[in-house]
């Protein structure tokens, strides 16, 4: 029986030839991660072991990018802790800038997360790099203090989920919808523990940023990491950023699926998750009518240039509704130069977003944007639960980058077909 | 290791936002975190809930994100464990790493009413509600997290272990 990429990644790691699902082993990891809130706790923890240094400088890295610029004293406090910390150990440390920003657009752009490798991250969305061929997985802030000191982890080999796609995306359907639609039909716990592996033609034809925003959200499913094919998309990416050497696995023609799932996509539409759960998934033409008072595009899910020029493309020469926020933020430095350079955040700024600074922003609630009682928020990101993005009786809607768009012109859920109608009877 | 407590009943996917929203994440002190752990679906919870107090829920608890804080914020405000249907594995990782006991058994949890009285031995696994007379057993802890859970958390467990690998070094 042959392997999973996933399980020869850990058998590789764990110095074993092969490794069987639920077998509990020992890791070595390559990489470890910690934003501004998780890396507060980790650094605590990393005390009480008693070590003095990190396993290794270059490989251990804190992105702060929850609550940066500081919104308040205690939140700034809680930065100079970690960034004090990570200047004395010595560690990678990210806070805006040229090259900050958003952790999990950040480390792939600087080429610190790279195919094959073990990547765990205080931050449940650190499936993301799983786009890159990587093995990549959420832990809380212990296992990574943990593996900040050193450089190994306990895992239990997940069984993968195998999901092939097929077909032909109609206009408007794009990465996010892919994904949501597929948590829409397997639930919040239907990968729970596993591996997916996303796979087929649909998958192939992605570009990166696409990619990303589907393994972004894996761990919505439960899943413990999700991974894509290496192609040539992957290298051109890696090659030029890549700051290690890296090893390419694949799935062996005879792999074991604990699920094998198939996708014909040509008849989904633009998705929309509605509270309190990004399984409650409804094609956008169903939820037309839906007044909102809030648009956030952005976020590890959505905030990358080919989002922005999604966006851009709705937004040019339109006006957001007189009665929406509409917030937009790059996801790092290097988007914002990108977006500036090819004149998206004039279009933006014009039509009357507001854009941000590189962050995390609306999407945990903790910041800008935040919702009060009973607003309505359209919003690029990634989870839609009770009070994610502020007051409890407040709601989000998860949707792609051009309905989110559509939806701040109009006032209202909308598709991104019903601007471009408006525009051309105009 | 023996609890003994009343019953706090939740249903299906309990996400960490719920347990301690991310406005509150500018602290890492767990009485801070505690005052306001589980506000988003019982705001009375963190007024109420007595030390030794049981949680009790559904499907996949503790979903969404990695912070860690939820299990810390849990356990701060008093309560000795927490039974599920099942867990989301970042949250299993991050309770048993900190101390906090989490039990699996769909069984009890079906039998199980707000306010009943419950004792759960975590050596065995075996859950008894007071009220019913019921007794359930939990899903066993593979040896590995026994040792883990025994040891107090994580931290404790790798530095014994370190201790150990520099007390046999040459």
């Amino acid at each position: 029986m042959g392997m999973t990429m996933a399980e020869k990644i850990i058998a590789a790691h764990a110095g074993l030839d092969r490794v069987e699902p639920g077998e509990l082993v020992e890791v070595q990891v390559d990489f470890v991660m910690a934003n501004d809130i998780t890396a507060a706790l980790a650094i605590q923890e990393f005390a009480k072991l008693e070590v003095e240094e990190v396993f290794d400088r270059e490989r251990v890295a804190f992105v702060a990018d929850h609550f940066v610029p500081p919104p308040n004293i205690k939140a700034a406090e809680q930065c100079m802790a970690v960034r004090n910390w990570a200047r004395r150990k010595g560690i990678l440390y990210f806070e805006g800038g040229r090259d900050g920003g958003i952790e999990h657009i950040v480390l792939p752009e600087q080429g610190l997360v790279l195919p094959g490798e073990i990547i765990i991250g205080a931050d449940s969305h650190t499936c993301t790099y799983g786009a890159l061929g990587a093995f990549s997985t959420g832990v809380g802030s212990t296992d990574a203090a943990v593996a900040m000191a050193t450089g190994r982890l306990w895992l239990k080999v997940p069984p993968t989920m195998r999901l092939f796609y097929h077909g032909t995306l109609r206009p408007w359907v794009t990465a996010k919808d892919l994904i949501l639609h597929t948590i829409g039909r397997i639930g919040v716990d239907g990968a729970l523990y596993m591996a997916m592996f996303f796979t087929g033609p649909v998958i192939q034809a992605l570009s990166m940023d696409g990619r990303f925003t589907i393994t972004n959200m894996a761990i919505e499913a439960g899943a413990k990491a999700g991974l894509m094919e290496v192609d040539e998309k992957t290298l051109d990416y890696v090659r030029p950023r890549a700051k290690r050497p890296f090893t390419v696995y694949r799935d062996d023609p005879d792999a074991r699926y604990e699920i094998d799932l198939d996708f014909d996509v040509s008849e989904w539409e633009p998705a929309i998750a509605v509270p309190h759960l990004p399984s409650n998934v409804r094609p956008v033409g169903e939820l037309a009518d839906l007044r909102i008072d809030q648009v956030f595009i952005g976020s590890c899910t959505n905030g990358r240039i080919e989002d922005l020029r999604l966006a851009a493309r709705i937004l040019r020469g339109q006006r957001v509704h007189p009665e929406v926020r509409c917030i937009i933020i790059p996801g790092s430095g290097p988007t914002y130069r990108q977006a500036l350079a090819e004149g998206l955040i004039d279009i933006f700024v014009e039509a009357g977003a507001v854009v941000g600074l590189p962050s995390c922003g609306p999407c945990m609630g903790g910041y800008s944007g935040v919702l009060g009682p009973g607003e309505r928020c359209v919003s690029t990101t990634n989870r839609n639960f009770v009070g994610r993005m502020g007051h409890p009786t407040s709601e989000v809607y998860l949707a792609n980058p051009a309905v989110a768009a559509a939806s701040a012109i109009l006032g209202r859920i909308a598709s991104p077909e019903e601007v471009q109608a408006e525009a051309l009877a105009v | 290791m023996r609890f003994r407590g009343r019953a706090w009943v939740f249903g299906d996917n309990i996400d960490t936002d719920v347990i301690i929203p991310g406005r509150y994440l500018n602290t890492t002190d767990p009485k801070e975190l505690a005052a306001h752990c589980m506000e988003g679906v019982d705001p009375e919870f963190p007024r109420r809930v007595q030390p030794g107090d049981i949680v009790v829920a559904g499907r996949n608890f503790g979903s969404g994100s990695s912070r860690e804080h939820a299990p810390i914020s849990l356990k701060a405000a008093g309560i000795s464990c927490v039974i599920a249907k099942s867990f989301a594995r970042i949250f299993f990782r991050n309770a048993i790493n900190i101390g906090l006991p989490v039990l699996e058994c769909p069984e009890a949890v079906e039998a199980i009413s707000p306010g009943d009285e419950l004792e759960v031995r975590l050596d065995t696994g075996e859950i008894h509600n007071h009220r019913t007379g019921q007794t359930f057993r939990a899903k066993p802890y593979p040896p590995f997290m026994l040792e883990l859970i025994r040891a107090g958390g994580l931290i404790p467990y790798t530095r014994a272990r370190l201790a150990k690998s520099q007390a046999g070094a040459p």
